[in-house]
């Protein structure tokens, strides 16, 4: 499967970022609120202007379709939207053992966005995001507001696939036990700099 | 035809009418009084103006100064579509979305109405021109305002949900879709209500004031449904048109929503 990798990745006052995330690797980028990291991984979703190049294995984003680019390389957002009533109306397909996984049943499918809680919808986020199959995830604090036993869930799922697929994950967080539970490599942004750590 | 000739001395008693509104506003600390007096006193001067414009017009019948007056209206309808905006697109889009809609919209249809409909000769003769353009630009610019309006304080308000749904591969118009069909409607409702409502609920101006100048009623009802379908298709159509290039234009060719092309709300 292919790596994801970004060169001389330049957005507003940020960069030039070199970075490559290996097929099967799930590197943790960490640092403090405000130096740009959910700016980068929306850059690299080609979500907002930037300058640079992104690849996905042999895809380079700017030749890439950006419908395709962003379902490809895909990004979990810390807060979940939703906009349409029902949870049921963003799905287009109902993956039973992914929805287990995480605790829910067909019932879900049924219940009221605006009668669920913020963990349960970040829950539903992710499975919706899996289901399209995507081959690199962006994750962007995406247990910030979930409690600790889905948050374990939440992170063996998202080990499986990335194992099972060999896709690169690029996961923003915070905690250092959970960078200690899923880090394969980790990287600090620090002053417009991208610092590997030793582990 | 009999119109009871008004003399000065009528309008002014009808002056007066408003005088002790300003009054009674005054008393009741509303704070509306000046406002309310300002815009009586614009009215009277801008139809004068427009009575004298028309005049000269009548006299002079000429596609010059027909296109000239044309132009004029477009003009102000467009800056009024502007304004009407809580957050209009920067620079000169901001201006010529709304006005590059209302001309295709009123002019092509008022020109279809005049030529083929009503066959005037010339078909440029301003006693039919004039109205006719003027009330499609006045109920289309109403229709384009409300609806930019909408679409550019939704995509404010839902950039969250805009974004998150491109990140999941969403096309631009799937992504806007909800909103923008939203807007359309919200710009195309005033005329299906108002037709909705013609005949039992309100009488329609022009149909009013044909027959206060002594038109057979019928005749006056024929004007005013031609009247009420020009506005409905001329409105409906360049709010589609606006929505649809506001829409566009609130993403760029990567398929990303830039709302730093809308300016920041006054």
């Amino acid at each position: 499967m292919s790596a994801l990798k970004i060169s001389q990745f330049c957005l507003q006052h940020l960069g030039p970022f070199d970075l490559t995330v290996a097929a099967g690797e799930c590197l943790v980028l960490s640092g403090a609120s405000g130096t740009g990291k959910s700016l980068l991984l929306r850059a690299i979703a080609d979500l907002i202007p930037h300058q640079g190049e992104a690849w996905l294995g042999e895809q380079l984003c700017a030749q890439t379709r950006p419908e395709t680019w962003r379902y490809d390389v895909s990004l979990l957002p810390a807060e979940s939207q939703w906009w349409y009533d029902t949870i049921g109306e963003h799905f287009t397909q109902y993956d039973e053992g992914l929805f287990a996984a995480l605790g829910f049943d067909e019932a879900v499918l049924a219940w009221e966005v605006s009668r669920c809680s913020t963990g349960e919808r970040q829950r539903l986020a992710m499975i919706r995001m899996l289901q399209q199959q995507p081959r690199a995830l962006l994750l962007d604090e995406p247990t910030a507001n979930v409690d600790a036993g889905n948050t374990q869930q939440m992170e063996a799922i998202i080990r499986h696939y990335q194992q099972q697929q060999q896709i690169p994950v690029l996961w923003v967080s915070h905690q250092h036990e959970q960078i200690r539970r899923i880090a394969d490599r980790h990287v600090i942004l620090k002053d417009n700099q991208l610092i590997e750590q030793s582990r | 035809m009999n119109v009871i000739h008004l003399s000065s001395m009528n309008l002014a008693v009808a002056a007066v009418l408003v005088l002790l509104l300003g009054i009674a506003a005054t008393a009741l600390k509303l704070g509306v009084s000046k406002t309310l007096y300002i815009a009586a006193l614009r009215t009277t001067v801008q139809l004068l103006l427009i009575g004298l414009v028309l005049k000269f017009l009548f006299e002079n019948v000429h596609l010059g100064w027909m296109a000239l007056l044309a132009t004029v209206m477009l003009l102000v309808a467009g800056r009024e579509v502007m304004a009407r905006q809580q957050r209009p697109f920067a620079g000169s889009w901001g201006y010529g979305l709304g006005t590059l809609s209302m001309f295709v919209s009123s002019f092509v249809l008022t020109l279809f109405a005049l030529t083929v409909i009503i066959g005037t000769e010339p078909w440029y003769q301003p006693q039919y021109a004039i109205p006719l353009l003027g009330m499609m630009l006045g109920n289309t610019m109403n229709g384009v305002s409300l609806a930019m309006d909408r679409l550019t304080e939704s995509a404010y308000q839902q950039r969250m949900v805009i974004e998150a749904r491109l990140a999941l591969g969403q096309h631009w118009r799937e992504a806007i879709g909800g909103i923008a069909r939203d807007s359309t409607r919200i710009g195309m409702l005033p005329m299906i209500n108002a037709m909705a409502a013609a005949g039992i609920i309100s009488l329609p101006g022009m149909m009013t004031g044909q027959i206060l100048a002594g038109a057979p009623p019928l005749e006056a009802v024929k004007y005013q449904i031609l009247i009420m379908f020009m506005i409905t298709a001329g409105t409906g159509f360049a709010t589609v048109l606006a929505t649809w290039l506001g829409a566009k234009r609130l993403f760029d060719d990567r398929h990303r929503l830039r709302l730093e092309r809308l300016r920041s709300k006054k």
